[in-house]
């Protein structure tokens, strides 16, 4: 049984149906992308899974239980974890303060303690700016801020939405060294990424979205061959007549 | 022209609008609500101190308790029946439940109790008067700013120290990311309510100890001055609110002392021509920053 099934999922902005009924899934230990061009509707998917925004229709179901409709708090202690859009870190708390909360369904001494101590291997730089505010920091630096405090609830699922968005290509290297290494730890990561051809680099399976559909699934392998990705990444119309409806 | 007893004065006065300022900024942070049902709960406050007092002869010490707690009750229960149901709903519905619930409790006071003032007794030593270095002043004074001290060290720690506090600070800049992380929505929202009603309650003793009575409507006026401070303080965050309390409180003693007589009954109205300026060139207030406004929903 899938870790995570979405089946059928619609989903809307008032009276702008952004889901028109997509279905996915995600097993336990897969690292898989999500992909699409900008407004195809991996955020909203994202939202739905965390309780962020409710569906219209469909159901989510998480470790055999339908999550479908509860509260974002209900999901994430269900053992769900968000690396926001945009990462989102509270800037006025200070990075301590933010990992103080990315912990707050997890909550243990000593667990903390060495949660920490792992985090600083992993971004020595947290470290060095623990007392400071968390929008003081470059851009980069919350991202990785944000992942940690995605990491400090302990999550079965990590959900990223474009980690690499408006980073320098060496903080994009870094970002997905970084998820290539939590997937080797174990982690399960559905990934959200515009960078399509990076994605697929180090995922096994990709949903491709398209207009609130899945236009595609398979294989990282597959989704290369048969998709002409540049076309759907550079080609705006052309994306239409490249064939990505397959 | 700065005397000690000015000094005392405006701190005195520059406190109890700072408590004032300061309850109905916690839930406007994160609820994104001015709430107009806060006066109220100072007013309610005042009946309990009455009540207490009155009906039960409860020592003064536990008329005090009783008052602070009957508005922490009455602001909490307000957000369960009243706010709670509309949160996602629009801004507006937040602002005219906020109008219903005060008109609601007022009248229900009126009813309940009677539309006539009530006297309320504060136990003498309020208003016997010391001496400090040539300085007279009512000793309700020096309690107020030494209450307010306490009160405002305790909030502070409260919101830097404990995992409580971080939620709150997260939720007034990021109120759906804090849901995120696992913090339940209601419990910083219910939180910020109870704050809320401690501060209005611990007012209300040194409000109605003032004028030593109290009717329904008590909760007008210092419902428009902490929101005439928070205005020139700033909306955005606790300390604006605080700031803004003892600027209202120092202007207003400056006004009391510069007008001529004949013009000191328009005070207020001096004051509201002070916050239509803040409007006009300053409307984020004396210190900006802070909360966003992302909306609850
Ligand atoms: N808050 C909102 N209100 C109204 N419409 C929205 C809102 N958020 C998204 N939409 C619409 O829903 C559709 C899907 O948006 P979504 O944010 O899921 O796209 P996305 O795939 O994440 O795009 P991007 O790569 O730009 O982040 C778009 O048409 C968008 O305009
Ligand atoms: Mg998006």
């Amino acid at each position: 049984m899938p870790m995570l099934t979405v089946e059928n999922l619609m989903a809307s902005y008032g009276v702008v149906r952004a889901l028109h009924g997509i279905s996915l899934e995600v097993n336990e230990g897969e690292l898989v992308a999500l992909l699409g061009v900008n407004g195809a509707g991996k955020s909203t998917t994202l939202k739905s899974i965390t309780g962020v925004l409710r569906p219209v229709k469909g159901t989510i179901t998480f470790l055999g239980k339908e999550i479908t409709n509860r509260t974002p708090e209900f999901i994430v202690k269900q053992g769900i974890s968000l690396v926001p859009e945009g990462r989102d870190i509270f800037g006025q708390l200070t990075v301590e303060e933010n990992l103080r909360l990315g912990a707050f369904v997890s909550y243990e001494r000593d667990r903390y303690k060495a949660d920490l101590k792992e985090i600083f291997e992993l971004f020595p730089i947290l470290e060095e700016r623990f007392t400071q505010a968390g929008g003081l920091l470059s851009g980069g630096e919350q991202q990785m801020l944000a992942i940690a405090r995605a990491m400090m609830a302990h999550p079965k699922l990590l959900m990223l939405d474009e980690p690499s968005l408006g980073l320098s290509p060496t903080m994009t290297d870094q970002i997905f060294v970084l998820i290539k290494r939590l997937r080797e730890m174990g982690s399960t990561i559905l990934l959200v990424e515009q960078n399509a051809e990076r994605a697929l680099e180090i995922v096994e399976r990709a949903y491709l979205l398209g207009n609130g559909e899945v236009e595609f699934a398979g294989t990282a392998e597959d989704l290369k061959h048969k998709v002409d990705i540049a076309s759907v990444y550079f080609g705006g119309d052309d994306a239409q007549k490249a064939g990505v409806t397959l | 022209m700065i005397d000690l007893e000015f000094l005392i004065n405006t701190l005195s006065l520059g406190s109890l609008y700072a408590l004032l300022a300061l309850g109905l900024v916690l839930v406007y942070g994160i609820l994104k609500l001015v709430n107009f049902a806060y006066g109220e709960y100072i007013m309610i406050g005042g009946y309990g101190l009455y009540f207490s007092a009155t009906v039960l002869h409860l020592p003064w010490w536990a008329t005090m308790l009783f008052a602070v707690l009957a508005a922490v009750v009455t602001s909490y229960l307000t957000e369960l029946a009243a706010f709670r149901p509309v949160r996602n709903k629009s801004a507006n519905a937040l602002i005219v439940t906020s109008f219903a619930v005060s008109i609601f409790l007022q009248n229900a006071v009126l009813i309940l109790v009677s539309p006539r003032a009530r006297a309320v007794q504060l136990p003498a030593v309020f208003s016997r008067t010391v001496s400090i270095a040539g300085a007279t002043t009512p000793v309700r004074n020096l309690i107020i700013i030494g209450t307010t001290v306490v009160v405002l060290v305790a909030l502070s720690v409260l919101m830097k120290r404990t995992v409580l506090g971080m939620a709150m600070r997260a939720a007034a800049e990021k109120f759906t990311t804090t849901r995120l992380m696992g913090v339940p929505a209601n419990l910083v929202i219910s939180a910020a309510f109870i704050i809320s009603g401690l501060l209005a309650g611990i007012a209300s003793i040194f409000w109605i100890g003032r004028s030593a009575s109290v009717d329904p409507v008590t909760g007008s006026a210092p419902l428009l001055i902490a929101f005439i401070a928070t205005v020139m303080g700033g909306m955005h965050s606790p300390t604006g609110a605080v700031v803004g309390g003892f600027v209202y409180g120092l202007l207003f003693n400056i006004l009391s002392i510069t007008l001529p007589a004949g013009m000191i009954s328009y005070r207020d109205a001096f004051m509201f021509v002070i916050v239509v300026l803040f409007l006009l060139f300053r409307p984020e207030g004396i210190i900006k920053g802070g909360y966003t406004e992302e909306r609850v929903g």
